[in-house]
């Protein structure tokens, strides 16, 4: 395919950590229905490891592979190393993704920010993690 | 594979390529050319332009040969309009939902100073001949409007509005080019100045298409160069593509009506199938529409993941047109008849052709049901409706 890399195409149809965590430590949901795209993210953290993690998304091809790349790279790590994702490592380890479909990566990397950012403020922890540009208003789609 | 995306292009007839298949061999003069090999290929030239001439009831000198629609609609409009000007008339009327081919060229348009109407479009997709009407204004010196919308196939009422431009003295283009072979075409009893067309969309080739304009309107050549086309269109001919649009021409507008009765069925069979998902939307009068097409919105996914799934399924089809992929924003044609954004996101365009079987449509149906199923179950958007937290668009 000329659009998608190979890993994208796994990804979009074999995702990883879809659906659910009942009573999640910490939940980030971004990004817009009007936009085209929204990803949820939800954590499961336990003595400061990401035990488990599990996504749902609404959006195109590149959205569902970049929430499914971005909660396998952190699963099983210690938060202060979730924290250091980028969007620049979740494109790169999808192989790339087309231009105009590397917003879907920033995506990722806010949701599970949030996420983080979410549980820290219910356990009265400092965040040291840096929420990309906002992707939730409507002025950022495309 | 199912191929169920021929608003896209279709696959050639056999009758098309056997017609080209000279003309790359033996019969590859240049029809500019006074010897017989040139010669030859200038008599089939005459003899398509002939062919096609009569298929759409018009003379063959009133027939330029392009490179496709595209450029059919651009020239076709910047000749209008350079004509309006000279008359001091610089307002031209069209729709919101044009291809943009049209849009694009009037954007141009109105940049070098004429001002343009784009005439909202009901929910139900079809222009009413009384808006355009209302919309002419004395210094207006054309009215565009497709004859079928390429995203939703809504049937637009062409004649009407021909014989509305005739009587106010407009000139009226019509861009045909998603209408050719499913709906009868006469540009006399039409009303018809200017018209588009392109071969792919009918079984011919790619890269040719074709521009009718009444006689007595001057063209005004978008390339120039040699005195190819009466010196509207420069440029060796591309004879082989000319004969295959001829050849398919003839072939789909010959049995037009058996096919349209039969792709009709088909139509409604998959209408029907669809609509059984619930919170999901048929865009487009569900009568007055092209027999080969069908589009929906499912609330709740996304359109472009919807094709994938699809795909993976061996199910060709498209969401919104071909032509929107490349871009984020939802197609504008959607926009134009009213749904929201978050709904014209989940959009998917099925067109058929006289290859497609029942069994197919079934298969479609099916797939579709369980791909929405499966978007929607991992959809946030989804749950928060499922859960009451939103409320629904769709009923």
């Amino acid at each position: 395919m000329v659009l998608y890399s190979e890993k994208v195409m796994d990804h979009f149809r074999n995702p990883r950590n879809v659906g659910v965590i009942e009573n999640a430590d910490g939940v980030g949901e971004v990004g817009n229905a009007k936009c085209g795209d929204i990803m949820k993210i939800y954590l499961k953290i336990e003595n400061g490891i990401i035990e488990d993690v599990k996504f749902e998304t609404f959006g195109c091809g590149s959205a569902i592979a970049s929430s499914s790349m971005a909660t396998e790279m952190i699963k099983g790590k210690p938060l202060s190393e979730a924290m250091q994702l980028t969007n620049r490592a979740v494109a790169e380890a999808l192989d790339g993704l087309p231009p105009h479909k590397l917003h879907c990566s920033v995506l990722a990397e806010e949701a599970i920010k949030r996420a983080l950012e979410d549980y820290c403020k219910k356990n009265g922890i400092q965040f040291e993690g840096i929420i990309p540009a906002s992707c939730d208003s409507e002025d950022h789609c495309g | 594979m199912i191929y169920a995306d021929n608003a896209a292009t279709t696959k050639m007839s056999k009758r098309a390529i056997e017609a080209m298949l000279p003309y790359f061999s033996e019969g590859y003069g240049n029809p500019s050319s006074l010897h017989s090999a040139g010669q030859r290929a200038a008599e089939a030239l005459v003899s398509a332009r002939k062919r096609i001439a009569s298929c759409l009831n018009a003379l063959p000198r009133e027939i330029t040969f392009t490179s496709g629609g595209s450029e059919a609609d651009n020239q076709a409009l910047l000749s209008a309009a350079r004509l309006g000007a000279k008359q001091g008339k610089r307002h031209i009327v069209s729709t919101a939902f044009e291809h943009h081919a049209v849009l694009h060229s009037l954007k141009r348009l109105e940049e070098e100073g004429f001002s343009v109407t784009l005439l909202p479009v009901p929910e139900n997709g079809i222009l009413s001949a009384q808006a355009v009407e209302e919309a002419i204004r004395p210094n207006t010196c054309l009215v565009s409007v497709m004859y079928a919308n390429n995203e939703i196939g809504t049937i637009q009422p062409i004649a009407e509005i021909g014989a509305i431009c005739k009587r106010k003295g407009v000139l009226f283009h019509t861009d045909a080019v998603q209408a050719v072979g499913h709906l009868p075409i006469d540009v006399e009893a039409q009303h018809i100045d200017l018209l588009s067309l392109s071969a792919h969309k009918f079984h011919g080739p790619k890269g040719v298409g074709a521009l009718y304009a009444r006689k007595g309107i001057p063209l005004m050549p978008l390339i120039e160069g040699g005195a190819q086309e009466r010196g509207k269109r420069a440029g060796t001919e591309n004879i082989p593509a000319i004969v295959g649009m001829a050849a398919a021409l003839e072939e789909t507008c010959a049995g037009m009506e058996e096919r349209s009765a039969r792709l009709k069925v088909l139509r409604d069979r998959l209408i029907d199938g669809l609509r059984e998902i619930p919170h999901s939307i048929l865009n487009g009068d569900r009568e007055k529409r092209l027999p080969s097409n069908v589009h929906f919105c499912f609330e709740g996914i996304e359109g472009e993941s919807l094709l994938l799934l699809l795909d993976d399924r061996g199910i060709c089809a498209s969401s919104g047109s071909a032509c929107t992929s490349g871009s984020l924003d939802p197609s504008h044609v959607l926009l134009a008849i009213g749904r929201p954004h978050e709904i014209a996101h989940g959009s998917l365009r099925l067109s058929l052709s006289e290859e497609t079987t029942e069994e197919e449509v079934d298969f479609i149906v099916q797939s579709v049901k369980e791909v929405v199923a499966y978007l929607r179950g991992i959809s946030p958007v989804w749950r928060d409706l499922a859960n009451g937290k939103k409320q629904f668009i769709l009923s």
